[in-house]
């Protein structure tokens, strides 16, 4: 059994006062996500990232297609027992004190008081929150109003876990803690989708993403084979490199740049056509030492541009234009 | 039972912290301990004076908490999206609307009882400066427990104008929501106009649209008994009773509608 699948999941909203249209928010997104994994959601602002979570906590209601946590529909008061969820940018009841607020949420999970207040206690150590528990939210900073947002998503010890942005708004010391604080949840069993624009945090956590751009799934697989994927062309680093020999590399197109690193010593970007052999004697006749010699491969930045590169996609509703460029689209792959 | 208790303790508390609360129910107070100022200004109708003043203070008081807070109740959980949290997590729609208006509830019921205790001992202690022989002349005792009957029936009102601000505020702005419910609530007063229609109007079209409005819209001056209490008139009550039972149909029916429309709302 998947923690989260979808499938055709799309979401229209009706935009516009006056004459009211329709903008496909979310289009036809089909996503499975395994038990125990830490998933990485990313896409640029505006992609359909949070219109996706919403769409699986059901605040809002898809247009059509379906969504399953656990196995079971997304709205059943069941499944809700048994998962989190951080909102982006999130704001709580700023007349509660982080601890009354925790308390509050784990008794509309049936914990009894002093459970409740056992849990409040441990998470908001966890989440690093000291003394200003005791203040009233409207006191406390973004970051930190971020940190008890957290706590409050894992105060059921969730089987899945919806983080939407969890970094936002945290200094890099918090972005470090709540790194490790996901992967703490994935060692206990705990699925964690998470979206992100931070590229970084999903390179350094996620197992597998999902990337989406202009509401659609733009791809979606293992961390690592989004990478392997392109080669894009290889880095060559010498030494006792002359000037006169890298003049005839470059005429020769073996090299696309050169970074000098030192005293004949430089970092040379070869072309993916060029054969790095083959470059490294001709480069060896003329005296150059290889240090080393690495494939560059694309980093998940590169493909995050990449994929969500080119003019915006129209993004309204002209349902015989979608469907003659759905036509037109197909028949050209 | 248990999510609806804890959604309106959390309403209940966020009530307690709101300064504004406090202002209201000062200033209710304040009127009301005036209000024996006001009475010796009025040679010989102290009593009813004050007991006057003091209902219409409970119940305009009392509104002005009901619209206010009630307006806010569910529009200001989705504006500052608090909402999100809370609704991710095992609690139904309709259990969240119900328990904000529980939570409400209690907030006018502690409010009104303060007030019904500052009214009290203001009468209380008028009862002292008089003689026996001029309060035998007054048509009720000053602390009559009668007029607990019309207190009784100001919060069934309060009741109903905070289920009508609830349902504006499941889909509209809260100064819409303020103006349509203090809109309702005037209308609502001058109920029995819209009844006598017909006698005034030679058009049959407009005479069924009055009788069509008047079964429709809240009959607020139902629950406004102040006078009969003041001059200790009998109010029957099975009067009581059905009043109570009217004003507890149309709450009913107000949190079904306010349900439906929050339960296929989406929050963008």
């Amino acid at each position: 059994m998947d923690a989260i699948r979808t499938e055709q999941l799309t979401k229209h909203y009706r935009v516009g006062f006056w004459r009211s249209r329709p903008y496909v928010a979310l289009d036809g997104l089909t996503l499975d996500v395994r038990q125990g994994e830490i998933f990485g959601f990313l896409g640029p602002n505006g992609a359909g990232k949070t219109t996706t979570l919403k769409l699986l906590m059901q605040l809002i209601y898809p247009t059509s297609g379906r969504a399953e946590i656990l196995g079971r529909p997304v709205g059943d008061v069941g499944v809700r027992r048994r998962i989190g969820y951080l909102p982006e940018n999130p704001y709580f009841y700023d007349y509660l004190t982080a601890e009354e607020l925790l308390e509050y949420f784990a008794g509309v999970f049936g914990y009894a008081a002093a459970e409740g207040r056992r849990r409040a206690a441990a998470l908001l150590d966890e989440v690093g929150i000291g003394a200003e528990r005791r203040l009233q939210l409207r006191k406390f900073s973004k970051g930190m109003l971020q940190r008890v947002g957290i706590a409050q998503a894992i105060v059921n010890d969730p089987d899945v876990v919806f983080f939407d942005e969890p970094m936002s708004g945290l200094d890099p010391l918090g972005r470090r803690e709540i790194r490790h604080l996901i992967l703490q949840l994935r060692d206990r069993g705990s699925t964690v989708f998470f979206s992100s624009h931070v590229l970084a945090d999903a390179e350094t956590l996620c197992s597998r993403v999902a990337i989406l751009a202009g509401g659609r799934l733009a791809a979606a697989g293992q961390l690592t084979d989004l990478l392997a994927f392109q080669v894009r062309g290889w880095e060559l680093v010498v030494t006792g490199l002359t000037g006169v020999a890298l003049e005839h590399a470059r005429a020769a197109g073996q090299v696309v740049r050169a970074t000098p690193l030192g005293d004949e010593h430089y970092a040379l970007e070869l072309p993916l056509s060029a054969a790095p052999d083959r470059v490294l004697s001709d480069l060896s006749a003329h005296g150059a030492r290889l240090v080393s010699l690495n494939p560059v491969r694309e980093t998940l930045e590169d493909f995050f541009v990449r994929q969500t590169a080119g003019p915006p996609r129209d993004r309204g509703l002209d349902t015989e234009r979608r469907t003659e460029r759905e036509h037109e689209r197909r028949s050209e792959n | 039972m248990r999510v609806i208790s804890h959604v309106a303790v959390n309403v209940f508390k966020e009530s307690v912290r709101d300064k504004v609360l406090y202002s209201l129910v000062g200033f209710a107070t304040l009127l009301i301990a005036a209000s024996y100022l006001i009475g010796q200004l009025t040679a010989g109708q102290d009593v009813k004076i004050i007991k006057d003043l003091g209902l219409a203070a409970i119940a305009t008081f009392g509104l002005l908490i009901a619209v206010f807070i009630g307006i806010g109740l569910v529009w200001k959980e989705v504006d500052r999206r608090s909402i999100y949290s809370l609704l991710a997590k095992p609690i139904r729609r309709h259990e969240f609307i119900v328990g904000k208006y529980v939570g409400l509830a209690l907030t006018l019921l502690v409010n009104v009882a303060m007030m019904t205790v500052a009214f009290y001992a203001v009468l209380a202690y008028l009862n002292t400066q008089f003689p026996e022989t001029v309060r035998a002349g007054w048509p009720a005792p000053a602390t009559d427990p009668g007029m607990l009957r019309a207190i009784a029936l100001i919060f069934i009102e309060l009741l109903l104008v905070t289920a009508i601000a609830l349902f504006f505020s499941t889909f509209s702005s809260p100064f819409l929501s303020a103006a349509l419910t203090v809109g309702l609530w005037v209308i609502g007063h001058f109920n029995t106009d819209l009844r006598n229609f017909e006698s005034v109007v030679e058009s049959a079209s407009g005479a069924y649209l009055a009788r069509g409005l008047y079964y429709l819209l809240p009959n607020f001056a139902a629950f406004d008994i102040k006078t009969q209490v003041v001059h200790a008139l009998p109010v029957p009550p099975s009067y009581l009773v059905t009043t109570t039972a009217y004003g507890l149909a149309y709450i009913a029916l107000l949190l079904s509608a306010a349900v439906v429309i929050f339960e296929r709302r989406d929050f963008k």
